[in-house]
């Protein structure tokens, strides 16, 4: 094993390990802003708005990402493109919409969860004080959802970040494509995807300590805390 | 105070209130009586307007809940509402649980709000517990708290399903204390309750329900000790 390779090609996976990181923070935040109107779409006794959410969110629950990142790459966004005079865009920007349409089903999912686990008896003790369904919403539902949401939205983030790795199949510059690309040119074979295997564990690491740490504060509040006697 | 007239209720096929007439007067207490699935609870909860009614009218205080054109959030703060489950927000202490109504819905400063919440928790003999959570209250604390939140917004009528049925028996008597003291205060109440004691000692009227009608009503006296109908005596053969 030749570990100077990773020297000679550092800057290959600095970037990856850019790429890789922006890829998933960006589509994390936008699945969320997605995935919450989604959910609450979701949630609706309308048809007009429940239909199309629910068509959404199965398309993009029943099919492989990579088939989607494929679709929205070389099919919908060059045909967008088209129709507003551009050119075909860049790889980068068919990861991110990807990952953030696909995140976006995943997130819904678990707002619903998380929004329909909360007994029915809370939206009923808040209406019948004479709240509105929008302040019960905010003041009672949502936060008691939010607490139970974040388990499951820390695990879809770190399978975000894993699954990002397929976007090298168009070539985004991420941390797949630095072993792959380092191991054709230098014939190392152990070395690069080691390496890129190391700073993915990192990535997840971090993550799930953020995530822990998220949990941690949000049930000292309240709840089931019996140690807080006041 | 309260009048329904002709109430139906459907969930689906199944006819769980077959035309109910009634009228609850102010200061009056009422008490509702009958066996499981006879729906009492449907009932109460047709008169907040929890349960969207099928047929017939629902008046509070002159106005006709079935009108779209009524502010269902309005009524809603005349009426306090205590549930058998005791629904208390599990996120917020209990003087947040009191005072969040107060505050978001009239639009209290915190200031009034807590202190009116205070002035409830004395009145309920819980001020200690101000600051405490939900989750630390025993079963018979959190109904007083839940009993407080409703009052906090100043009702006009209190509706109680089953207030205490979801209780050890020895904290039953410190709920029905503080529901006693509110009847007499003059505060008009609606009780659905298994508890013949507490209809009889402090109900002005009792209602028997059975499959969805009132079959029978009358003083505590009447219904108790001469009832009427057939089906009243047998569950009240099986109760008492
Ligand atoms: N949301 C609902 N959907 C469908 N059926 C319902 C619903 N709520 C109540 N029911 C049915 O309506 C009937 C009456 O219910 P209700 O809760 O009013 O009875 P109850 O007299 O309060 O009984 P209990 O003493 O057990 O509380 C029951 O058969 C019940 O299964
Ligand atoms: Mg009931």
């Amino acid at each position: 094993m030749d570990w100077s390779v990773i020297v000679e090609y550092k800057d290959l996976f600095i970037r990856g390990l850019f790429y890789t990181t922006i890829l998933t923070i960006g589509a994390v935040l936008t699945g969320l802003v997605i995935g919450l109107s989604l959910g609450l779409m979701r949630l609706s006794k309308k048809l007009v708005l429940y239909f199309p959410a629910k068509l959404y969110i199965d398309i993009f629950r029943g099919t492989p990402l990579l088939l989607q990142i494929l679709f929205i790459h070389f099919a919908v966004l060059p045909e967008v493109a088209k129709v507003f005079g551009l050119s075909s865009p860049d790889a980068i920007l068919s990861g991110f919409v990807a990952l953030s349409l696909n995140a976006g089903a995943y997130i819904a999912e678990i707002f619903r969860g998380g929004i329909q686990s909360v007994e029915k008896g809370q939206m009923e003790a808040a209406r019948s004080l004479g709240m509105s369904h929008t302040q019960a919403m905010r003041h009672i539902i949502l936060p008691q959802a939010f607490k139970r949401m974040l388990p499951p939205l820390g695990n879809e983030f770190i399978a975000l970040l894993k699954d990002s790795s397929l976007v090298s199949v168009i070539a985004v510059n991420d941390l797949i494509y630095a072993a792959q690309t380092t191991a054709k040119v230098t014939w190392e074979r152990w070395v690069p995807y080691i390496t890129a295997g190391v700073l993915y564990f990192i990535l997840t690491y971090l993550l799930s300590r953020v995530v822990f740490w998220l949990e941690k504060r949000y049930s000292t509040e309240g709840e089931g805390n019996l140690d807080d006697t006041n | 105070m309260i009048q329904i007239e002709g109430l139906h209720k459907r969930f689906g096929k199944l006819e769980v209130l077959k035309g109910i007439d009634l009228q609850i007067r102010k200061k009056e207490v009422v008490s509702i009586i009958g066996p499981s699935g006879s729906g009492k609870s449907t009932l109460l909860r047709c008169m907040n307007l929890l349960e969207e009614v099928s047929a017939g009218k629902v008046m509070v205080d002159g106005q006709d809940l079935t009108s779209t054109h009524t502010d269902m959030n309005k009524v809603r703060t005349e009426m306090g509402m205590v549930f058998q489950q005791f629904n208390l927000f599990p996120h917020k202490r209990v003087i947040d649980n009191i005072a969040l109504a107060p505050m978001e819905v009239r639009k209290w400063k915190r200031d009034k709000a807590e202190e009116k919440a205070y002035a409830l928790l004395e009145k309920v003999g819980l001020r200690e517990k101000a600051n405490s959570w939900p989750s630390q209250l025993s079963g018979g604390q959190m109904q007083r708290v839940a009993i407080a939140r409703a009052l906090a917004m100043d009702p006009k009528v209190m509706l109680f399903d089953e207030p205490t049925s979801a209780l050890d028996p020895e904290m039953i008597g410190e709920v029905l204390a503080v529901m006693k003291a509110l009847a007499k205060e003059g505060m008009t109440m609606v009780v659905v309750t298994h508890e013949m004691g507490f209809a009889r000692e402090v109900c002005d009227r009792v209602l028997f329900m059975d499959e969805g009608i009132i079959e029978e009503e009358g003083s505590p006296e009447q219904l108790f000790s001469h009832p009427k109908k057939e089906r009243t005596r047998s569950f009240l053969g099986k109760v008492l």
